[in-house]
This record gives structure tokens, C-alpha cells and sequence, in this order.
């Protein structure tokens, strides 16, 4: 029905609320696993280390350029699993959904996550829906949780990190937030900036399996960008990263804006990356192979690891070296 | 979009080529002591890494120009009072919020209950006042001349469209006798001075020419970007170096010899020059803009009967040495230890655009 909204009725249990599993929600995600509708996701038999993850998407505006909320929540799960090297076997989906949220926002949102989980290979495996009254959400929250199983012999190996290794960056830093800043902001810009949300387990699963052993560890920089995770890459196996300023990748839009508002795109969130450290010689041929992937086109290495007491610095462009520390105090809006 | 003309003021070889006449210019003279007057040029300087590529040809101090830093905590405890009363809005610029007063601030107090927006332009404060008639709108004026024109205009917007629950708290300050104060300090020693790029573009390149001829110290405004900086630094030196003090002007694209002439009127009719505090340097005469009287039903402290104290605090935080440019904020024994951008002890740390918070982000340990 055009205009429907969400009441409080779909939420209570009775009619309404099994109409809207049945026929909006577990329609789409009709899978062995999820449609008989028994209380839990019975997954199989899986071998091997089992991979388990979960994070909650609260994204102003819900939907956005370049995305929604639907399929963040579903990427932001999967690269979890993938910058673990595990492959993604199953995902759930629980919806808290704000009285009066239009249904037809709703399936354009659980569309958007079936056609994600589609492209990451995962099924929507169980779920929960609950409504709370009007004010005491803002519209939609998605929290998504994710099984996989860990590639054989391959684990993040933080302390393996050593002077010489690499660090790649899979593309452009901060279309994401830049995007919903965008959006919040409704700032009129003539360049259109489309957040890079995407899943990365294909890209980041076949990197493992030609090089495994030459990648250190991965990280998906999200929230605090690529600034916070280096510094917490960087605590974690005790060392020295040294970035290059001039071959940090950032779409000339982003830069754009990020002049304009005073913005550093290093502490941009993404949702479409990945930072790698990875042994000094196998960098270039995991660059090569990255870029022929769909959403690794613009890889480059952008620093390394050197001897010195922990932490990130920076070679600027001018030829000046300074420090990449943690952020602090900015007012960020929820972009994730 | 394309935003043309980054790159081309970042360009690395023009750059090595700057730093390059530096050395060969400067040659082994033990190093001039430059001031950077203005915050941006010590985040961008910071930021750009130029103090590395230029140890020993100069000492760059970082000078009193973030508004934030030297905001009295007087004032902070006047903004919170107006908050404090019924119906009232307190609209800021966002760096104010976190600004320490004597015993608390506006974030605090937010989370207390005092209403507190945070604006990008001060027309906005005067949209919130139109849109909402039964509160009374306080835009926190705080600033340089760069911001005090924009303060002006919504004072301005405001009487046009009579609307009188808008008022300004100001404390807007002027540069250039600030830095004759600090040009006459014999324990700050300043051989020249790296002007304010923003503050020049309303006031005019010539507003240092009596500071010039006056202390005999070389000004040059310059641009944020790193060329833009390391060339007025070399035009600083070269001026030393063959013994003159003028003023030259590296950011003409941007900023003229005579200033912003409009600007200059707005300023002119909103406000009248007054003695005021700055936190850690003292109370500087004439270095202050007051509301004038023909607007002094926008003024909020004449408004609400509002008095800011100014008294000259005496803690271990050692802000007004570092705004003096006295010590370098490492050499302040609170720096990265009670005082961090987490948890700032004083203003100097809470901005961006403050010389301890520019130390402590981008300094190489």
C-alpha cells in the first residue's frame, strides 16, 4: 500500500508483525537456512576455525549517495569477516524500526541487502524485527552479525610486522563519510561523491590465497579512517609506519570538499577499503592484482614500516616529516 | 568538483627550490626568531612538517592569533550565565564549546541542560532568533577581523529586520596593536613577523607598516599553503639580511595593500574600539571591538547586564608564555600530561587551531 507506515502493531507479535517478516522481510532473504522460520539459523557442519563478528548501523541519513543503510550493514559485516580472512558462510539482520518509518523505504532497504548479500556470497541466515515508538529511534538501526570460516593457515599475524614491510591502501580515502557529510549537510556541490560501501570478500579472499603468506594483517579503516586504523596497526605490532604524503589516494572530489570544510580525508570513514601490511617484496604484485579487481582499481602501496619508536608518521609532500596521531574532539556525526 | 590550485601551492621541487635560497641566502647566521602570528599558519606549518625541513635557519614561534586560545575564561563563565536564563539559546562557533572557564564549560553545560548550537555563520544565529520569537538568541562573538565583519552583517541583518531577541556577547579582538605589544617584549624577541593571511585580506597589507617602522621588524603577509609560507619566510629573512623593515605582501592574490574596504565600513559602523583582556597576555589597549551605541540593543551585555572579568590567572598551565611565544608548549610542564586535547587544561590545547593542540598532533617525538 503507497505511504504505509510502520506502526507499533507490526512489532507486537500478532498479524501485523508476522505480515511484515513473512511478506517484506524473509521474502527477500529466502534461503534453506532462514525460511522455515525456526528460532535459530541451523548453519551445518562448517570446517574449520570459525570466524564470528557483529556491529550495529545507526547512519544519518539512511539512505545516501552511493548507498543506504541495508547494504552497509551487510558490507560492514562481511569485511569484517574478510579482513580476517574468513570467508563469510551466514549473516543476520535485526531491524529496529522508529512508528511511522515509510514501509517502501523499508524494502528499498532490504533490497538493497538482499542484492549485497547476493554480491558478498552470505546468507541472511536468521533475524529480528522490533518497532519502538516515535522518537525513540531515529527511523531505522540494523545490527548485523556474521559466521565464516577462517582461510586454512592464514590468521592476522600482527607481530610479524617488520622494518621493510609495505603498507597498501585497496583505493581512495573518505568517499564514505564524505558522501553522507554531503548528505547530512545538504550542501549542492557540482561533483557527485557516491560512498565506496562495498564487500570485499572476493577481492581481499583471492589476494590471501596467491599471496597468504606475505600479508601480515588487514584492517577495514571505517570510522576514524585510515588515520586510526594505521595508528592501532601500528600499536599493535610495535612499530614504525612512515606514509608517504604524495601517494595517498583521495578522489578529487573528496579533496574538494575536505578543503572546504576543513576536513583531513585521512580520518575519513570508509566501507569499501582495506589497509594491508604486507611484506616489502610481494607489495607490488598484491598491488597488480588488487587493481584488477572491481573495487580495488585505485590500490597503492602508501607507506612502510620502519625501524623507530611506534607509531605513524608522514613524509609530507613538501618534504617535511610529521606525525599522524589519533584524532580527538571532533564532532562526528553518525556516519556508520 | 575540481578545486584548482592545491597542488600548485604544495608543489615539492618549488618547495626543495624555497627551502633551497633559504640556506644559501641565510647561510650559517644562527637562526632569525619568526613569529607566526596567525593559528591556521601554525596548523599548516605543522602540518606541512616546514619546522624539520628548516631547523636552524630559524625559530618559528607561534603567536596569540586563535580567538579561542585567548577567549578570557571570564567570558565563558558570562556565556554559560546568559545560557543559564529561561528560554535562551546560546549560538557558538563550534571551537567554543569545549573551552575551559573557571569551573566549566559550554559542552558541560550543555550536558546539563543550557541550550547550545552550534553554527557555521553568525546569519544563522539571526535565522534561529527569527524562527523563534518567545527565546532570546546569544551568537558568542568571538574573533578576529576576519569574523568580526560577518558578526557586523548579522547585527546589521538583525536591525533591518527588526528582530530584537537576537544579541551579540562580543569579544572580538584586533591584531596589529597586539603584536606591537609583543614586538615591544624584550623576553620574546621577535626579529619578524609572519602577518595573519585571513586577518590581512579585511585590514589591508599597510595595517603593519607603523609596526614596521616603529620596532624596525620586517612583516610579511603570506598565504597558508607550505609555498606560501616557506617564500614569506624567505622574504622575512632577506629583509633582515640586507639590514630593512617594510612590509611585503607574498598573498596578493588575495589581499591588497588598503584591505576590504566594505568590510571595513561594516566594521566601522558596528563597532567602536575598546580596551580588552586577552587570556595569559593581559588587557591590551584598543585592541577590542564593543558593540557601538546605535546597536546597543544587540549588544548582550547591556542587554542582560552581563560584566566580563578579566583577571590575570595563575596556574601551572603556562598558555600566555606559549601565546607570547616565550616557550615552545613543550617546555610547559602540563603539556601531554594533566593537558591534552582529550582532557585540555587550558585554551591553548582546546582549538584546532591552537599552537600546544597543533604541537601535540603533529609533533614528531
Amino acid at each position: 500500500m503507497p505511504g504505509e507506515k510502520i506502526l507499533l502493531s507490526h512489532g507486537e507479535g500478532g498479524k501485523k508483525s508476522r505480515d511484515l517478516i513473512r511478506k517484506i522481510i524473509a521474502k527477500r532473504f529466502e534461503n534453506p537456512i532462514l525460511s522455515p522460520l525456526f528460532d535459530s539459523g541451523l548453519l551445518g557442519r562448517l570446517d574449520g576455525e570459525i570466524a564470528f563478528t557483529t556491529d550495529g548501523y545507526v547512519v544519518t541519513p539512511a539512505i545516501f549517495p552511493g548507498g543506504d543503510i541495508g547494504r552497509l550493514a551487510v558490507c560492514g559485516t562481511l569485511n569484517d569477516l574478510s579482513v580476517c580472512g574468513a570467508r563469510p558462510v551466514a549473516i543476520s539482520c535485526s531491524l529496529i524500526l522508529e512508528e511511522g518509518f515509510p514501509v517502501a523505504t523499508l524494502e528499498t532497504i532490504l533490497d538493497s541487502m538482499k542484492a549485497a548479500a547476493k554480491e558478498g556470497n552470505v546468507v541472511v541466515a536468521c533475524g529480528d524485527t522490533k518497532v519502538v515508538e516515535k522518537g525513540n529511534a531515529d527511523g531505522i538501526f540494523i545490527t548485523t552479525s556474521g559466521v565464516g570460516i577462517a582461510s586454512d593457515g592464514w590468521r592476522p599475524a600482527p607481530e610479524n610486522v617488520r622494518p621493510g614491510d609495505r603498507i597498501v591502501l585497496t583505493g581512495t580515502m573518505g568517499d564514505h563519510q564524505a558522501a553522507v557529510l554531503i548528505a547530512r549537510n545538504r550542501l549542492e556541490l557540482a561533483a557527485e561523491i557516491l560512498s565506496d560501501v562495498a564487500p570485499l570478500s572476493s577481492m581481499l579472499l583471492d589476494v590471501l590465497s596467491v599471496f597468504g603468506g606475505s600479508v601480515r594483517f588487514m584492517r577495514d579503516p571505517t570510522r576514524g579512517g585510515v588515520g586510526v586504523s594505521l595508528n592501532e596497526m601500528a600499536e599493535s605490532s610495535r612499530v614504525r609506519i612512515v606514509l608517504d604524503e604524495s601517494r595517498l589516494p583521495v578522489a578529487e572530489a573528496v579533496r574538494g570538499i575536505c578543503e572546504i570544510l576543513g576536513f583531513d580525508p585521512i580520518y575519513l570513514a570508509n566501507e569499501g577499503k582495506a589497509l594491508l601490511i604486507v611484506d616489502g617484496k610481494s607489495a607490488d604484485p598484491i598491488v597488480e592484482t588488487l587493481r584488477k579487481t572491481r573495487y580495488g582499481r585505485n590500490a597503492t602501496v602508501i607507506g612502510e614500516v620502519t625501524d623507530g619508536s611506534p607509531g605513524v608518521l608522514m613524509k609530507t609532500v613538501i618534504g617535511g616529516l610529521r606525525a599522524v596521531d589519533y584524532p580527538v574532539g571532533d564532532q562526528l556525526p553518525r556516519i556508520c | 568538483m575540481q578545486l584548482k590550485y592545491i597542488d600548485e601551492f604544495r608543489d615539492p621541487g618549488l618547495a626543495k627550490g624555497v627551502v633551497d635560497s633559504i640556506r644559501t641566502l641565510w647561510g650559517d647566521r644562527p637562526p632569525m626568531r619568526l613569529m607566526e602570528v596567525c593559528g591556521t599558519h601554525t596548523v599548516s606549518i605543522a602540518r606541512a612538517g616546514i619546522r624539520s625541513l628548516l631547523e636552524g635557519a630559524i625559530t618559528l614561534i607561534s603567536g596569540p592569533g586563535c580567538p579561542v586560545c585567548v577567549t578570557p575564561d571570564g567570558y565563558i563563565d558570562a556565556a554559560i550565565g546568559l545560557g543559564k536564563r529561561p528560554d535562551t539559546v546560546i549560538a557558538t562557533f563550534g571551537d567554543m564549546l569545549r573551552v575551559p572557564g573557571r569551573i566549566s564549560s559550554l559542552e558541560k553545560e550543555r550536558g546539563q541542560g543550557i541550550d547550545v548550537r552550534i553554527l557555521y555563520s553568525p546569519l544563522d544565529a539571526v535565522e534561529i532568533a527569527a524562527g523563534n520569537p518567545e527565546k532570546e538568541v546569544v551568537f558568542l562573538g568571538v574573533g578576529f577581523e576576519t569574523t568580526a565583519p560577518s558578526i557586523a552583517g548579522a547585527i546589521l541583518s538583525a536591525a533591518e529586520r527588526k528582530i530584537e531577541n537576537f544579541s551579540v556577547l562580543s569579544s572580538v579582538r584586533t591584531i596589529p596593536l597586539a603584536m606591537e605589544v609583543l614586538a615591544s617584549d624584550p623576553e620574546v624577541r621577535i626579529e619578524g613577523f609572519l602577518c595573519p593571511a585571513h586577518v590581512s585580506t579585511i585590514i589591508g597589507s599597510d595595517a603593519y607598516l607603523p609596526l614596521a617602522r616603529k620596532f624596525g621588524v620586517p612583516c610579511v603577509v603570506a598565504g597558508f599553503e607550505p609555498l606560501d609560507i616557506l617564500y614569506g619566510i624567505y622574504l622575512l629573512l632577506r629583509q633582515k639580511k640586507q639590514g630593512v623593515a617594510t612590509v611585503e605582501n607574498e598573498y596578493s592574490r588575495v589581499a591588497t595593500p588598503s584591505g576590504n574596504r566594505k568590510a571595513l565600513e561594516v566594521l566601522a559602523k558596528v563597532f567602536r574600539e575598546c580596551d580588552i583582556g586577552w587570556r595569559g597576555i593581559g588587557v591590551l589597549p584598543r585592541t577590542g571591538l564593543a558593540i557601538a551605541d546605535a546597536y546597543a540593543g544587540f549588544d548582550a551585555q547591556k542587554k542582560f547586564g552581563v560584566e566580563i572579568p578579566f583577571s590575570e590567572e595563575k596556574t601551572a598551565c603556562r598558555c600566555g608564555d606559549v601565546l607570547k611565544g616565550k616557550i615552545t608548549p613543550r617546555e610547559c610542564p602540563l603539556f601531554g600530561k594533566a593537558c591534552t586535547p582529550e582532557e585540555p587544561y587550558g585554551p591553548c590545547m582546546v582549538s584546532s587551531e591552537g599552537t600546544c593542540a597543533a604541537y601535540y598532533k603533529y609533533g614528531v617525538q
